[in-house]
């Protein structure tokens, strides 16, 4: 069952990712990289069944982790994006 | 897994997929980008309503720290630092799998397969260590230039093998013990992780980046078999797709392949066949002064229709795409019709040149990929190179051998005159002679590309 999820979901990035032109590419990537922090709600999920200490506060580092790589790539994501104006007639604005 | 969670789940893995898809047109991007980051912290509450953590302080703090590190280093950032701040994100991740997956190792009540927590922890180490140490090269914390060990392969493989070899002899002895397998193949992993990245140059940032950020992508995965979840799964799959294919881009751009790139060929210096021979007569570059090509600049600009910019690594370095965003404007003020040319792997990540010209304030509209814009190099009067040179370098088509042979460039040479404000004439990254250079109709502006512009805006401006 995973691994088709696996499979499936890889074929749709692909096939989505291939409509994305290169000017966007950087915020591309930051999204995409972004969105890799959802080993997140691994982290979550481990705190979660944690049974003892040592592996508890692994899976709290991995949340801290997890949640600078959501939070800084979306940011930084808009921040990009927000930059990338159109222009009117001559460029001018 | 009851039916409504797995309806949630199926919302937030469609809204992500549509934040993506969004990303592809730039009027709409910055929706997509919400959407995503909206959907994440929907999966994110629905996980600790699931799991039953919505009232532990200790998780809140744990979210929250990582929050306002995250935001902080979104918010300091450069654009020309992004390269490096990306990577330095996607080792965050990385790490992050790999603690989940050693968490739930050292777990004694885990229902965990050992064998693939293995693997998550070592993707997602080596994806942490390769990431901090690309990341420390892209700023020059680390030597940009590729380093490389004595028996550096041998060394890459024997390790990898070492891992495989390792993980199999686990799975043989029906290993469960969290020892036995973090602290094992942690220190191995992370390892390889820094002997595979160090010996890749600076110029292949872009293919290095995208492929740790597949390995990421892998790493989260691997983490949602870990833990069973479907949407982890889901997540991790699709970045790892998005990686893969932007190697592969980016690959295919630079005329290299991913096995040249992470064995760190095909830097060496080589003198080729020439194929056609240059067809212009060489100019008499000592005839002429600094002043005198100044003037003959101007000149050329001040009658120009139609002008492309070229711009390379260099004007990220020098900081002048505010200079050439400057010059840009005087020149439609003065009736021209101003574009850029984007070479894919111009800078030192996919699309980068973009987003610093964006930041210039370069409407995006003018902004053309390569396959766009190159057949109109040849109805330009003039083409402005600004720190581009493999990008640029006709010996990409007139010379058979070389490194850069058959590399797509932007056909600069076509347009009936060319400025060159490139720092010096020494050859790029790919070590291949720039013919440009020798063309009759190139004016070599050597210098520091933001004041040879300045210059140029000055002087535009002085005799309007």
């Amino acid at each position: 069952m995973l691994v088709l999820v696996f499979i499936l979901s890889g074929l749709i990035g692909y096939w989505v990712i291939t409509k994305v032109p290169s000017l966007l590419h950087t915020p591309l990537m930051s999204g995409t990289n972004a969105i890799s922090g959802v080993t997140v709600l691994g982290a979550l999920i481990a705190v979660a069944v944690a049974a003892t200490t040592s592996s508890k506060s692994l899976a709290m580092v991995a949340i801290v982790l997890a949640m600078v790589n959501v939070v800084g790539g979306f940011l930084v994501t808009g921040r990009m994006l927000a930059m990338f104006k159109k222009g009117k007639g001559k460029g001018r604005k | 897994m009851p039916a409504t969670i797995f309806y949630l789940y199926l919302i937030v893995a469609v809204a992500i997929i549509s934040g993506i898809r969004l990303l592809s047109s730039p009027e709409y991007a910055r929706w997509g980008n919400i959407i995503a980051a909206i959907a994440m912290l929907a999966a994110i509450v629905l996980i600790l309503a699931q799991q039953e953590l919505l009232g532990v302080g200790s998780v809140a703090v744990a979210l929250l720290i990582g929050s306002i590190i995250g935001a902080a280093l979104a918010i300091q950032v450069k654009m020309i630092q992004m390269p490096q701040l990306v990577a330095f994100l996607n080792g965050c991740g990385g790490a992050a799998s790999c603690l989940v997956s050693l968490a739930e190792a050292a777990n004694p009540a885990t229902t965990a397969n050992m064998y693939i927590c293995g693997w998550a922890v070592i993707v997602g180490s080596f994806t942490f260590s390769g990431s901090l140490i690309a990341a420390g090269k892209l700023s020059g914390k680390v030597k940009q230039q590729p380093v490389i060990l004595p028996h550096h392969s041998w060394l890459t493989s024997g390790i990898a093998l070492l891992l495989i070899l390792y993980w199999a002899f686990a799975v043989y002895l029906r290993f469960t013990s969290f020892l036995l397998y973090g602290v094992i193949l942690l220190p191995f992993a992370l390892a390889l992780g820094v002997i595979f990245t160090i010996r890749i140059g600076g110029a292949d940032m872009p293919v290095v980046i995208c492929f740790l950020n597949a390995l990421s992508g892998l790493a989260a995965s691997l983490c949602g078999f870990v833990t069973q979840n479907p949407l982890l799964v889901a997540c991790g799959a699709m970045v790892g797709a998005s990686g893969i294919l932007l190697s592969q881009k980016m690959c295919r751009a630079m005329n290299r392949n991913l096995a040249n790139v992470f064995l760190g060929l095909g830097v060496t210096p080589v003198s080729g066949k020439r194929l056609e021979p240059d067809s212009l007569q060489l100019k008499k570059e000592a005839e002429m002064t600094e002043e005198d090509k100044f003037s003959l600049s101007l000149k050329i600009l001040r009658e120009a229709n139609e002008v492309i910019v070229a711009p390379g690594y260099g004007m990220a370095l020098s900081q002048a795409q505010f200079k050439v965003w400057e010059l840009a404007e005087i020149l439609e003020a003065r009736g021209a019709r101003v574009r850029f040319a984007i070479h894919p792997v111009a800078g030192r990540m996919p699309g980068h040149m973009n987003v610093l010209l964006a930041e210039a304030g370069v409407p995006y509209d003018k902004l053309l990929e390569m396959d766009a814009i190159n057949e109109d190099f040849k109805n330009t009067d003039v083409a402005v190179t600004v720190g581009a040179c493999d990008v640029v370098n006709p010996a990409a088509i007139r010379v058979a051998g070389t490194p850069i042979s058959g590399m797509p460039i932007l056909k600069v040479f076509e347009a009936e005159n060319i400025l060159v404000c490139n720092l010096d004439e020494r050859p790029g990254y790919s070590g291949v002679e720039n013919p440009l250079y020798k063309e009759k109709h190139a004016i070599l502006l050597w210098g520091d590309a933001k004041e040879t512009l300045d210059r140029l805006i000055k002087g535009l401006s002085d005799r309007g």
